[in-house]
């Protein structure tokens, strides 16, 4: 029997969180902590978390994993459980909604700050935006980002200054913009970022490295905007 | 963007590369400090007063107490604005960090000005 401890708190009943107890046969199989906790919620309805896709897809299910910000229908068990015991907790540094829902507003203003879509002022091509495939490897390991906030919210920088730290999520995207032939607001997108929060609260411990579930490299685009900086202001 | 007011460059990226470069002069100078005794085993004082009287090394010693200044002013910045925040002390945060910021920048030209009579009075 896996022993599994989970963060519960239903702010309408409880005072305080408290960490909740349970059993799990799993039959000696390898499965995801998603699929244990689907299991544990038949048996306790009230154990509430996020889950659509259940295949590292949606970026729903990002929770704290025996310590570590992951996926849960990603993480096997045989990576999660320490000593036979799993700890569930819902992602550190935003507001906790209830057992492992977290409020996630913060995380998508600072998103919506990078304005995370296309600016290009020129007339629009009888077709399309055309590219060449060297200008469009450029975007590779930043649009795969599925915005799930393990990143961001393992990053100390981001429990401190949420409001003013774009957070490592925001700036992947930042760059990912930034790296666009198609997009012509580069000057204004880096004259946004030139303060000393939004990019330069990033001190490089690159935790967002350790935890993305889909192995991007936030700490990179983050140097290559700094880059880009250093090379339009010097 | 977010404004400040208290950091030293006023723009992230300046407060950036003065952190880097001021870094590289405080490890020229410690090489540099380290080297000369390592070289001079048998330093007495005329030899030490010498040295720190001569132009070069009054400017040498200067550049690494104005680069320690800037270094230390972005660092505290950067760990008051971290941790002395509304967020995480209440409503109270802001006066009592622009107290600590202006304490930590008054304090850090004093230390320039002390070190320039210093320098110059050898």
């Amino acid at each position: 029997m896996l022993n599994v401890s989970i963060y519960r708190y239903n702010p309408e009943v409880d005072s305080e969180p408290y960490m909740q107890d349970f059993k799990v046969d799993t039959q000696g199989k390898d499965v995801m902590v998603l699929d244990v906790l689907e299991k544990l919620k038949t048996e306790d309805p009230t154990l509430t978390f996020r889950r659509s896709c259940r295949e590292g897809v949606c970026g729903s299910d990002g929770v704290n994993i025996s310590g570590k910000n992951g996926l849960a229908c990603i993480t096997p068990l045989s990576e999660a459980v320490k000593g036979n015991k799993l700890v569930i907790r819902p992602l550190p540094g935003l507001p906790v909604i209830r057992d492992l829902v977290i409020d996630m507003s913060q995380f998508y203003a600072q998103y919506e700050k990078i304005q995370p879509y296309m600016i290009n002022n020129n007339p629009a091509p009888a077709i399309e935006r055309l590219q060449s495939p060297e200008e469009r490897a450029k975007l590779d390991g930043l649009y795969e980002c599925i915005l799930c906030a393990c990143c961001s919210t393992a990053c100390p920088s981001f429990w401190w200054n949420p409001d003013k730290f774009i957070g490592p999520s925001g700036l992947l995207q930042a760059y990912r913009f930034l790296a666009d032939s198609r997009d012509t607001a580069t000057e204004e997108r880096l004259a946004n970022l030139d303060d000393p929060f939004s990019v330069f609260r990033c001190h490089g411990i690159m935790n967002c490295v350790q935890v993305c579930p889909k192995g991007l490299n936030p700490t990179k685009a983050i140097g290559h905007i700094r880059s880009m900086l250093i090379r339009s202001a010097t | 963007m977010v404004t400040t007011v208290t950091s030293l460059g006023r723009s992230g990226l300046s407060d950036w590369m003065i952190q880097r470069i001021s870094a590289w002069v405080m490890t020229a100078y410690l090489v540099f400090i380290v080297g000369y005794f390592i070289g001079n085993p048998n330093l007495n004082y005329a030899q030490w007063a010498e040295l720190n009287s001569s132009l070069p090394m009054r400017m040498f010693s200067l550049i690494t107490i104005l680069s320690i200044a800037a270094h230390a002013w972005i660092g505290m910045w950067c760990v008051l604005t971290d941790y002395i925040t509304v967020r995480l002390i209440g409503p109270k945060a802001t006066a009592i960090r622009i107290f600590f910021q202006l304490g930590m920048i008054a304090i850090t030209l004093l230390y320039v000005i002390w070190a320039i009579d210093i320098l110059w009075g050898i």
